[in-house]
């Protein structure tokens, strides 16, 4: 497998990933600051988005700030032979942001689906994981819903120098 | 924030121009001045309603790993272990959640073979056993809060 990226992609990821400036010429100012032509780092960062390495390139809102102060993690112990059929219709649901199957470690964790529901209050997650439930029908025999009290830490991914 | 900044919000949740203006694009399509778009984004920005403002890099497809990890945290520890966790570059976000597993976090690294080693030095600081929970299959992912 060839290397996702090279060198000079890695410049231009380290030089962006807190994000771009507000300047008319952003990409250009980046360019500056590398010692770059303006058109190489606009190609490299067309590429990745082409290749997915880059998920989008916009505003990441804090969600709190727009008022989504409750996010529930509901989780899930699907019938894994039905799982295939009903993952993409939870991950599919409006208000659902981020959806996965992961592995269930028993007798502690018995869930192996996980769907993200974020509300204005802890009511209408509620609202919300009711929908979920009534969706997966009898292929789940049991979930749960984790609140989040507290954001401890939130960064994101950086790569290091 | 006013109803031209939930547009521009709602309006550039992805999609933002690869070109010399990308300002003036937006600027253009939401029938604003491009200077006005710059203003409002450097000033949502700034009082933390943007979390950021950029390209969002996918650290799998960087070559690098991602997972989640759960720790059930006796009470009185907990800020002590919360402090422990988060002083760990590789994790990215940490969360408290009202359940027995009560602290959640996710670990970001840039080589795969960092995730074992990384749980390994936080159950030894923290003398707390990490349930790792790996995406093995994703069935959505895109962003759809709206301001």
């Amino acid at each position: 497998m060839t290397a996702p990226i090279d060198e000079t992609d890695r410049r231009i990821v380290r030089a962006t990933q807190a994000g771009l400036p507000f300047v008319a010429r952003p990409y250009h100012a980046v360019a500056e600051a590398l010692g770059f032509e303006p058109e190489e780092v606009m190609r490299r960062l067309q590429r990745m988005l082409d290749a997915r390495i880059i998920r989008r390139i916009g505003a990441v809102p804090n969600h709190y700030r727009l008022g989504w102060t409750a996010n529930g993690m509901s989780v899930w112990d699907v019938d894994d032979e039905r799982l295939p059929a009903l993952g993409p219709k939870v991950g599919g649901l409006p208000f659902v942001t981020h959806c996965y199957r992961r592995p269930r470690r028993p007798p502690l964790w018995p869930y192996n689906l996980f769907a993200m529901v974020h509300g204005r209050d802890a009511d209408e997650v509620a609202a919300k994981v009711g929908e979920i439930a009534a969706l997966l029908g009898d292929a789940a025999r049991g979930h749960a819903v984790l609140m989040s009290t507290r954001i401890l830490k939130k960064t994101g991914l950086r790569l290091g120098d | 924030m006013d109803d031209v900044d939930r547009r521009l919000v709602n309006a550039l949740q992805g999609g933002f121009p690869i070109a010399e203006r990308p300002y003036a694009e937006v600027a253009k399509m939401l029938g604003l001045a491009e200077a006005e778009v710059i203003e409002r984004l450097a000033a949502l920005r700034e009082a933390g309603v943007l979390s950021r403002f950029g390209p969002m890099y996918d650290a799998e497809r960087l070559g690098g790993a991602v997972t989640l990890c759960a720790m059930a945290v006796p009470e009185e520890r907990f800020e002590a272990v919360a402090a422990i966790v988060n002083g760990f570059p590789e994790v990215a976000h940490n969360y408290a959640r009202a359940h027995a597993l009560n602290m959640w976090f996710v670990l970001a690294v840039e080589r795969p073979e960092q995730i074992a080693a990384t749980i390994a030095r936080i159950e030894v600081a923290t003398g707390l056993e990490v349930l790792n929970l790996p995406k093995l299959d994703e069935y959505f992912l895109e962003l759809k809060l709206t301001a």
